[in-house]
């Protein structure tokens, strides 16, 4: 195999045909880039459910000084009985973790720092608004949610269960939407992207059809034949993915910058940049070579 | 060389054969002329020796090759074997005269060096001396035909196929054209050409076979162009 003789093959196929060539490049390299968005976007949103996983936690109110529901109000502020009797409970239960105790005051405390930008809201929210609580860490913030909502709910003195997970998994359930959308258009764009290759071989076989008729009255092989076409599709599908790259590294960049407005990290880690350059590549290679190859069975038959 | 078993050829969509039961033989180092009107079948009878075709029925050989029993990935080393040339030359228009045969050994991945001894070689043993560096459209006919053959035996091929090879110059040049074959032949390559021209046949007394409607009509071995019995 002359490498020389195939690379200048190669050059002159792209040469000759830089319009195809050059939308066959944009388009690989804006299909590579959403798809490596929408793997990142992945990667951000399994990092992110990690770290608040160890976070959530059940809050389980207990009826105060100012009753919230039908129960306190018939029953009144919990006793210390019951205060007692739900913890035992709550500590009983395999799912649970780690129970501990909030009181009314300290409760409130952590309110106002909470929403120590808001002074309308602290100023309009009396102490007694905010009841006592226990905050209960579960093994599965997601999953043993329910079960545990459902052994303490009736007891006397809860007033009612708050679930951070259940706030989550609204803005999961966003987060994926808008995941699912990008690798959506990226599929649809790799289909584009697909046909545009299968496109540009033709082209290029056309166009270079008086040489492969020569090539093959001489007997060159198939592979000689073929390969200056299939790496002529593959020469343009790394020009693609290195576009890409570049967007996908600026993509990260970006998302660096918008870490101020976030009160947990969204930065990506290099390896896991790396890791989705690395398959998009192969990706790319793949769709590029894999039809660059079928194209010619069609059209280079000996 | 090249052995026929009643070979018949039907094209697709068509009632009557290309070639219809031909026997023939070419032996090594013949020189054949090929006649016969326009669709009398010459055309199919090349395409048949290079694979380009199979028959429809009967038995091939090439080189001492069934041709039926090639597998596809085979045939490449078959054409190796055999050297084309055209009435519409075929030379690629990019590619200079040295350019345009070293190609042809480019392509099967004749070492750097090897080409670099032999096509001056050849471009010396079809005449064209000192016009290695042309391109084609810098050529006559003739020297472009010249180049055609350069590259179709380049390769030393043990069959030259040519398809009407004088069709497109003046009698003049295409004597020098024939006196190329005529010498390419005579290094032991086996020739067969297709041809109209009557004047070249006559005064070569080769081996002629007729073929008309798919048929071998006539069969001589010292024959003239026109001499119908």
């Amino acid at each position: 195999m002359r490498a020389q003789f195939v690379f200048g093959e190669v050059w002159v196929g792209l040469r000759r045909n830089l319009t195809m060539t050059a939308a066959l490049v944009v388009v690989v390299a804006i299909s590579l880039s959403l798809l490596g968005t929408g793997l990142l976007f992945v990667k951000q949103v399994d990092h992110t459910r990690t770290l608040w996983q160890s976070k959530l936690q059940l809050s389980v109110f207990l009826c105060g000084s100012v009753a919230m529901s039908p129960q306190c109000t018939k029953n009144g502020p919990a006793t210390s009985a019951q205060i007692g009797q739900i913890n035992k409970q709550l500590s009983s239960l395999p799912e649970v973790v780690q129970v501990s105790y909030l009181t009314h005051q300290a409760a409130y405390q952590q309110f106002k720092r909470e929403f120590a930008n808001e002074p309308v809201m602290i100023d309009n929210t009396p102490a007694d608004y905010i009841p006592a609580s226990f905050e209960v860490k579960l093994r599965n913030a997601e999953a043993d949610a329910a079960n545990v909502t459902a052994a303490v709910t009736g007891m006397p003195g809860v007033d009612s269960v708050g679930n951070d997970s259940a706030i989550l998994t609204k803005f999961y359930r966003l987060l994926d939407g808008a995941r699912n959308a990008v690798i959506v258009v990226a599929i649809i764009l790799i289909i584009a992207a697909i046909l545009l290759v299968a496109n540009t071989i033709r082209l290029s076989a056309f166009n270079r059809r008086r040489e492969t008729a020569i090539m093959r009255l001489v007997g060159a092989s198939n592979f000689y034949v073929q390969l200056p076409f299939l790496v002529e599709g593959m020469i343009a599908g790394l020009f693609g993915w290195l576009i890409a790259v570049a967007l996908l590294t600026g993509a990260r960049a970006g998302l660096d910058g918008l870490q101020q407005y976030f009160p947990f990290p969204v930065q990506l880690s290099t390896v896991d940049l790396v890791e989705v350059v690395l398959v998009t590549m192969l990706i790319g290679l793949l769709l590029c070579g894999a039809t660059s190859f079928l194209t010619l069975r069609r059209y280079l038959r000996v | 060389m090249i052995h026929f078993e009643s070979v018949t050829k039907t094209y697709p969509n068509q009632s009557r054969p290309a070639l219809e039961s031909v026997n023939l033989d070419v032996e090594k180092g013949e020189f054949v002329f090929l006649v016969g009107p326009s669709g009398s079948g010459k055309s199919t009878f090349l395409r048949l020796i290079l694979r380009e075709e199979r028959p429809s029925d009967g038995r091939i050989y090439v080189a001492g090759r069934d041709l039926a029993r090639l597998t596809n990935w085979k045939v490449p080393q078959l054409r190796r074997r055999i050297g084309c040339v055209f009435q519409d030359f075929r030379l690629l228009p990019g590619k200079s005269v040295y350019q345009n045969i070293a190609f042809a050994l480019e392509v099967i991945g004749k070492p750097r060096r090897f080409i670099r001894k032999v096509v001056p070689e050849v471009i010396d043993l079809v005449g064209l001396e000192g016009k290695s560096h042309r391109m084609p459209d810098e050529l006559s006919g003739g020297e472009q035909q010249r180049v055609a053959m350069a590259r179709a035996f380049v390769n030393r091929p043990m069959i030259l196929l040519a398809d009407e090879p004088t069709g497109n110059i003046d009698p003049a040049t295409s004597i020098g054209i024939m006196k190329v074959l005529d010498r390419i032949n005579r290094t032991g390559t086996t020739v067969v050409m297709a041809t109209h021209d009557a004047a070249i046949v006559d005064s070569m007394r080769k081996r002629v076979i007729e073929l008309e409607y798919g048929k071998v009509v006539r069969d001589q071995s010292r024959g003239v162009y026109g001499q119908a019995y």
